[in-house]
């Protein structure tokens, strides 16, 4: 699904300048969880978040996120924007709620990201015993 | 001759040693034979755009006829002769397998718009003109300059060049206490000089996602510290390394979802218990070493070679 699409399925906005809306957007991740973001997404995702903090824009840095979109209508401070400027990274506002926001890109065919392998071996300990 | 920069004739001269004629001329290019007339050939000049060609009998070459025979035939009024009395007889030839600085010093010697370039039998091959050699020569400057644009960056090629028993690239990152804002700073330029080095994206974002939290852990617990990581041909090995207060409990620590962080730290999206764990998942080897008043050393190893995600 490209950018542009799901820019269109969540009748959003774009926050940042010159995105590209040929961008191919592989799964989707909804976390406010940063820790969780680092552990979940796969290259190619793009971020559901509530946050709009510097540290979301870190965040998706470091785990190659492609895009973030900000849920329940946030608008992020500037000290977000410029960072997602710098570090090329699109960032689009929703006036959905998280729940929304996935939801319609879900039933658009938006993947979702894996699970943490460790929360996965937990999940079978606790829940797939024979 | 002209002047320039010397180390541009230095690249210039090299190319053109480098550089074979067959390798710049133009090869089947339009040949006429001596028995058409200069109207003809003028008729064959246009058509083709050309200023000149080889003039040839049974793949022989037996002259060259240019526009400039063309025009004194045209001032004289023999535009009915033949090409064979107006062509140049046995012209300068240039051998496909010599190098194309041979033709350079021709160019310049003999003032010549164009050479016909034969092979060892004497057997036209092509032709050769000064557009031509300067053609090849920015194609070649091209290949070269997309070799080096390729292999610039590389750590495997950095690797192959350095010559020692023991190679490693250490990049230092100092992490302030509690700067929350800046916080990451250090893992962004990790990351950014590992993708320079070349490294695979896997392990880039493998070493970028355990260096974060590592660095997050350190801006937020203690009060500062370093970062050193070490590249090495087969493994990037990490180190945090910080100044206190230490962890009292490194078995608590590591337990999913166990953190004392304070809530203006949650309220970031961090302080989930889920760092150590996230950066325990992303290596290849962990060390974990604290001493309550002293500090912590959290020793990563991710090695190259494994491409896990």
């Amino acid at each position: 699904m490209k950018l542009g699409d799901i820019l269109e399925i969540i009748e959003g906005k774009m926050i940042t300048q010159n995105a590209e809306m040929d961008l191919e957007i592989q799964m989707g991740c909804g976390a406010d969880l940063m820790s969780d973001v680092l552990a979940f997404t796969h290259e190619g995702t793009l971020l559901m978040s509530g946050l709009t903090n510097p540290q979301v824009v870190r965040t998706a840095e470091m785990a190659d996120v492609r895009a973030i979109v900000f849920v329940r209508g946030k608008i992020p401070p500037s000290e977000t924007i410029a960072l997602a400027e710098e570090k090329g990274i699109p960032l689009l506002a929703s006036k959905y709620t998280m729940f929304e926001t996935c939801g319609r890109l879900y039933q658009a065919g938006l993947g979702s990201c894996g699970l943490f392998e460790l929360t996965l071996r937990r999940w079978r300990e606790s829940f797939e015993k024979t | 001759m002209e002047q320039g920069d010397p180390k541009e004739i230095t690249i210039r001269q090299e190319l053109a040693y480098e550089l074979r004629i067959g390798q710049a001329m133009t090869e089947n290019g339009i040949t006429v034979a001596p028995d058409i007339t200069m109207a003809d050939l003028r008729e064959v000049l246009r058509r083709n755009r050309i200023s000149g060609t080889p003039v040839v009998v049974d793949e022989r070459l037996i002259g060259i006829v240019s526009i400039e025979d063309l025009i004194e035939a045209l001032a004289s009024g023999e535009m009915r002769a033949t090409v064979a009395e107006k062509m140049t007889a046995n012209p300068v030839t240039l051998r496909a397998d010599e190098p194309l600085v041979h033709a350079v010093s021709k160019f310049s010697h003999l003032r010549f718009g164009r050479f016909p370039v034969v092979n060892r039998d004497g057997e036209l091959v092509g032709i050769v003109t000064q557009g031509d050699v300067v053609r090849a020569m920015l194609r070649q400057l091209e290949v070269d300059y997309r070799e080096e644009e390729s292999h610039r960056y590389r750590a495997s090629h950095i690797f192959e060049d350095i010559v020692a028993d023991d190679i490693a690239l250490v990049f230092g990152y100092r992490v302030a206490a509690g700067d929350i804002g800046r916080a990451g700073g250090a893992s962004s330029g990790l990351k950014r000089a590992l993708s320079r080095l070349g490294l695979h994206p896997q392990v880039i974002r493998r070493v970028a996602v355990a260096t974060y939290e590592a660095e997050m852990n350190m801006v937020i617990f203690t009060d500062g510290g370093e970062i050193v990581a070490e590249v090495r041909p087969d493994r990037v090995k990490i180190e945090a390394l910080d100044k206190g207060p230490g962890i009292p409990d490194i078995e608590q620590a590591m337990l999913p979802g166990w953190s004392t962080a304070p809530p203006w730290v949650q309220e970031m999206g961090f302080g989930a218990g889920m760092g150590l764990p996230n950066i325990e998942a992303c290596s290849d080897e962990m060390q974990l070493d604290s001493t309550v008043g002293v500090g912590t050393h959290l020793t990563i190893t991710i090695y190259l070679n494994d491409m896990r995600a």
